[in-house]
């Protein structure tokens, strides 16, 4: 489904009863209308990428979006954190949309810097559409919870960048959330200072966190560095996420970053999915792995 | 030397194979996350090709935005003609800590 009507839907969730469109396109009452928010992050898909570390990077892909369609209990959506395809080629962007667009839940997808090489984000926008009338990032409410989505890949000539105009937008956005409210934050690159010597930073990072600091619980899901890390400062939980497509080294553990090849049974343990389940406000994170 | 010229010529050859012309100005490597060589001095209208010999992607990119040779992926080549005299900044899109210059100067340079 398209990302507008997912968003469209979520958006009535004031009564309490939620909605989604399925893939078929029917609307029914979704499971989530039961029980705590519950998510999936994927992110790093590397879509074009054909060296060892990976050989099959569509296979490991379909592997995690059939696992995941395979659920019982299907979550209230499921967002790429970005990087879907290694080269921003058009093949890259066709398959990507073909493989995400097989999963059973809403699906929201985020660019990554991998996803901007081909002259900035029109290309990636072109296959997946931003929330209509934003610039790329957007925020929805669902469950009591407020989900943000920022966009720090389209300036990159020093590290991850918000700019400005995002930072401006993101104020007025959490100026009208209580304070009480949980917020879920998504972004490629992760927000802090994460490892700077191989730009695992966004430049003006702190000036969100910063914004964010107030609220009385606040998740910040990233992508990009291809592993979890989990990192906690003061009210903020940060979370990297593992990719779909290859590992990278730990930060400072390797002379450069980069894709890690390990032997092909191995690679299975370190790719896959998270579920993210939010209980009175704390996310609870559970990472699955393809091995 | 007799070896290594002959080795070279069929190099050459096996290059123009490839429908593309075998380098004719200077070449940089990309190499271990870094340029080779990061600095480079030519003369204006030389051709400047990039080849990513690297396990990873790796973009050319203009800090004026002059030029971008979009994603390069490990085997790939690309090259820019540099015409004005002037001292062209440029870094990877992917790992912006990478970082080249290119130095167009009518004397001192590369031949075109």
């Amino acid at each position: 489904m398209k990302r507008g009507d997912f968003l469209g839907h979520v958006g009535w969730t004031g009564a309490g009863i939620a909605y989604a469109l399925t893939a078929g396109g029917i609307v029914r009452a979704a499971d989530m209308t039961s029980g705590d928010p519950y998510f999936i992050q994927i992110s790093d898909s590397h879509l074009g990428f054909h060296l060892p570390a990976n050989p099959d990077v569509a296979g490991t892909l379909k592997k995690t979006i059939g696992l995941i369609n395979a659920l019982p209990n299907q979550p209230s959506f499921v967002i790429h954190t970005g990087d879907v395809t290694h080269l921003s080629k058009p093949e890259q962007f066709d398959l990507g949309k073909q493989l995400l667009g097989t999963l059973k839940a809403p699906t929201i997808v985020l660019p990554g810097e991998h996803d901007a090489l081909a002259g900035g984000l029109k290309p990636f926008y072109a296959n997946f559409p931003a929330k209509s009338g934003t610039d790329g990032w957007f925020s929805w409410e669902a469950q009591g919870v407020h989900y943000v989505a920022l966009v720090n890949v389209f300036d990159f000539e020093n590290m991850g960048k918000l700019g400005n105009d995002q930072l401006g937008w993101l104020q007025r956005d959490l100026a009208g959330v209580p304070k009480s409210r949980p917020v879920v934050v998504f972004a490629h690159v992760p927000l802090y200072a994460l490892y700077p010597e191989w730009g695992w930073t966004t430049e003006d990072g702190s000036k969100a966190l910063s914004m964010l600091a107030g609220f009385d619980a606040v998740t910040v899901l990233n992508g990009h560095i291809h592993q979890v890390i989990e990192h906690t400062e003061g009210n903020i939980r940060f979370a990297t996420a593992n990719a779909t497509a290859y590992p990278q080294p730990s930060p400072g553990k390797a002379p450069k970053p980069g894709p890690l090849a390990l032997p092909p049974d191995q690679l299975l343990h370190v790719i896959g999915y998270r579920t993210i389940e939010m209980h009175a406000g704390n996310a609870t994170t559970h990472n699955v792995t393809l091995g | 030397m007799k070896t290594l010229i002959l080795a070279s010529l069929v190099l050459a050859a096996l290059g123009a194979n490839q429908a593309t012309a075998p380098p004719a100005g200077p070449t940089v490597h990309i190499k271990d996350f870094a340029y080779h060589a990061a600095t480079l001095t030519v003369a204006p209208g030389t051709t400047v090709h990039f080849v990513n010999d690297d396990g990873e992607a790796h973009t050319v990119t203009a800090v004026n935005k002059s030029f971008d040779s979009a994603g390069l992926d490990n085997g790939d080549g690309w090259k820019h003609t540099f015409t004005k005299p002037g001292t062209y900044a440029y870094f990877c899109a992917l790992h912006p800590y990478m970082k080249g210059v290119v130095i167009v100067r009518a004397t001192g340079g590369t031949k075109p």
